[in-house]
């Protein structure tokens, strides 16, 4: 396993060798979701330099002639041990990369994968979206996660899906469909309809709290959208890797509505940012872990958006 | 990964080592950041050799430690006493030192202002000093600063919905912390603008192209004529400018008056009454 890039000090090295790591190559997990359905769960946390952004739920399907990745990870060595993990289960070739939204805990493993053959699956927006955020997660990357990341990195995609698309695995097919601005601008969800299984990406968080880098009111409506699905169970973006549908977006639903309400709440109030973000939907916290970390920030996304919606 | 020691001896040197590299490592973090832009360029960039007194006696600025959201930081900076013909604030500057214009904004206040406070929401591009400094009437300048831990506020990606904010464009309401204000009594005044306040950091990295900056350079509120809070901004206020201040009015009713230009020389106008029906 190459480390070249990771250790970039001495220190943080011995530190490393003295705690338990979170290196995946000796161990990358896999787990069975369904006949044919492979999860690698991501562990719930904030990305940082130990974890290296590798804490999204990514995995694969295989076909009769061939294998479709949904999302790569959150670093080319992610996307390597994810490639080395197809290997083993199979001798089929990899012919889709699904990445279900921009975030790079979902797409940075894609330049793994970046082969004759391979074709790139992404939301319509998602080029532009890719192509926007790539300076700032570089440097994000390179600061907080201890990865450095090179433009290649950036793979974008080369099959669009405007609203739906089916892919063709060989004896098995995938529904891909688009959303409109929800968790983000690129959100796209994927259906294995020979075991109903529907990958949702981070349009479904559990366990993780969600976090909105798109719209509430829009996230809210997809849900309801989903939710008319038909489907055993769902892949969450971050999470168990497998959990009954509908039901799994309880919890998510009772989260947003209640984040949308107490923001409407200090709006009609005329509450400031401050007070806002101090006291919105404080009562929310439930189980949810990284509240601390995500909640405030979702409560000043919702209100600088919702400030000016509707009047 | 573990490793093996081959004795104890050798263990409790390495753990010695690694333990004082710890004791180092947290000493640096909870040294004070330095001021090194401020001192070299900054200070006499802005007010040359004229002194300034640090404290917090005339105001004091309010910035989260860590920012949620670096694109979107709130600031206040509050008056330590009220505006009076004894004395009073005349503008209040804010400087981000670490940001690519580090100039965020000066704010200027009237007898109407009643107290020279102010807020807005920031972009910080970097761990940085936020510094608010006041000249008083009698020419004076006051300082007080804080540590701000954000960073890519100005190259941040643009929200999901420009193409709603660009339609909305030079759209301005106000709101006041009740429906009717008091005369006599200072009444918090927040002025919302619907401006994307386009940063001109925002690269394309693929096409190497950047939306050009387009933000708001001033903003002038009067009411019934009489001015109350003025503002000269740069491109480190986020987007929807959002600026608070206060209005002592001296009758009833009235009009308050909103006038915006922005860096392309558009100009953009809001009348709306005091109290809303």
């Amino acid at each position: 396993m190459s480390m070249s890039y990771r250790f970039q000090s001495a220190p943080l090295a011995l530190a490393l060798l003295l705690s338990p790591t979170t290196s995946f190559s000796e161990s990358f997990e896999l787990k069975g979701v369904a006949d044919g359905v492979y999860a690698h769960p991501g562990k719930v946390a904030l990305p940082d330099s130990l974890n290296h952004n590798e804490i999204a739920n990514i995995g694969f399907i295989t076909g009769k002639r061939c294998v479709a990745v949904i999302d790569t990870g959150g670093n080319p060595e992610e996307g390597r041990a994810l490639r080395h993990a197809i290997e083993k289960q199979t001798s089929l070739p990899v012919c889709y990369v699904i990445n279900t939204h921009v975030h790079g805990d979902h797409v940075l493993g894609n330049s793994a994968f970046r082969m004759p053959g391979v074709h790139f699956v992404g939301h319509y927006r998602l080029p532009e979206n890719l192509a926007a955020r790539a300076q700032h997660d570089r440097d994000r990357a390179a600061r907080d996660w201890e990865v450095q990341l090179q433009p290649e990195d950036f793979v974008l995609p080369d099959m669009l899906v405007q609203q739906t698309l089916t892919l063709d695995l060989g004896e098995r097919t995938l529904q891909v469909q688009a959303w409109p601005t929800a968790h983000t601008s690129t959100d796209i969800t994927i259906l294995d309809t020979q075991t109903s299984t529907l990958w949702l990406g981070d349009l479904l968080f559990m366990d993780h709290l969600p976090v909105v880098d798109g719209n509430l009111g829009g996230w809210l409506q997809t849900l309801s959208e989903l939710g008319k699905i038909q489907a055993v169970r769902a892949i969450p973006g971050h999470g168990p890797v497998s959990a009954p549908w509908p039901q799994a977006m309880d919890s998510e639903l009772h989260y947003l509505h209640g984040l949308k309400q107490s923001v409407r709440h200090a709006l009609d109030r005329n509450a400031t940012l401050e007070t806002a973000m101090d006291t919105a939907g404080q009562d929310l916290r439930d189980h949810w872990q990284l509240f601390d970390q995500y909640h405030k920030r979702n409560v000043a996304a919702a209100f600088a958006a919702m400030e000016w919606e509707d009047n | 990964m573990n490793r093996r020691f081959p004795d104890w001896k050798s263990c409790l040197q390495f753990c010695a080592a690694l333990a004082l590299m710890t004791a180092a490592g947290m000493a640096l973090a909870e040294e004070t950041p330095p001021e090194t832009a401020w001192q070299a360029s900054l200070k006499n960039r802005f007010f040359q050799d004229r002194p300034i007194t640090e404290g917090s006696d005339v105001i004091q600025i309010k910035a989260p430690y860590r920012a949620e959201d670096a694109a979107l930081v709130p600031l206040q900076v509050v008056a330590q006493f009220p505006q009076s013909s004894e004395r009073s604030i005349r503008s209040i500057m804010v400087i981000i030192d670490s940001n690519p214009v580090p100039w965020t904004g000066t704010f200027q206040f009237t007898p109407l202002s009643g107290r020279a406070d102010v807020a807005f929401r920031a972009r910080v591009n970097a761990y940085s000093w936020v510094r608010a400094i006041a000249e008083t009437s009698d020419g004076k300048l006051y300082m007080n600063k804080a540590f701000v831990k954000a960073s890519g506020g100005c190259s941040a990606p643009l929200g999901a919905d420009l193409e709603a904010a660009m339609a909305r464009l030079g759209k301005m309401k106000f709101k006041l912390d009740g429906t009717e204000a008091k005369t006599g009594a200072v009444n918090e005044v927040q002025l919302l603008i619907s401006h994307p306040n386009l940063s001109g950091m925002q690269m394309d990295q693929i096409t190497r192209m950047v939306k050009p900056a387009h933000f708001v350079k001033s903003v002038n509120v009067s009411y019934d004529g009489a001015a109350v809070f003025g503002a000269t901004t740069d491109i480190g206020i986020s987007a929807d400018p959002n600026f608070r201040f206060n209005l002592v009015p001296d009758h009833q009713g009235g009009e308050l008056k909103a006038e915006i230009t922005d860096n392309l020389d558009q100009h953009y106008s809001w009348k709306q009454p005091l109290n809303n029906p």
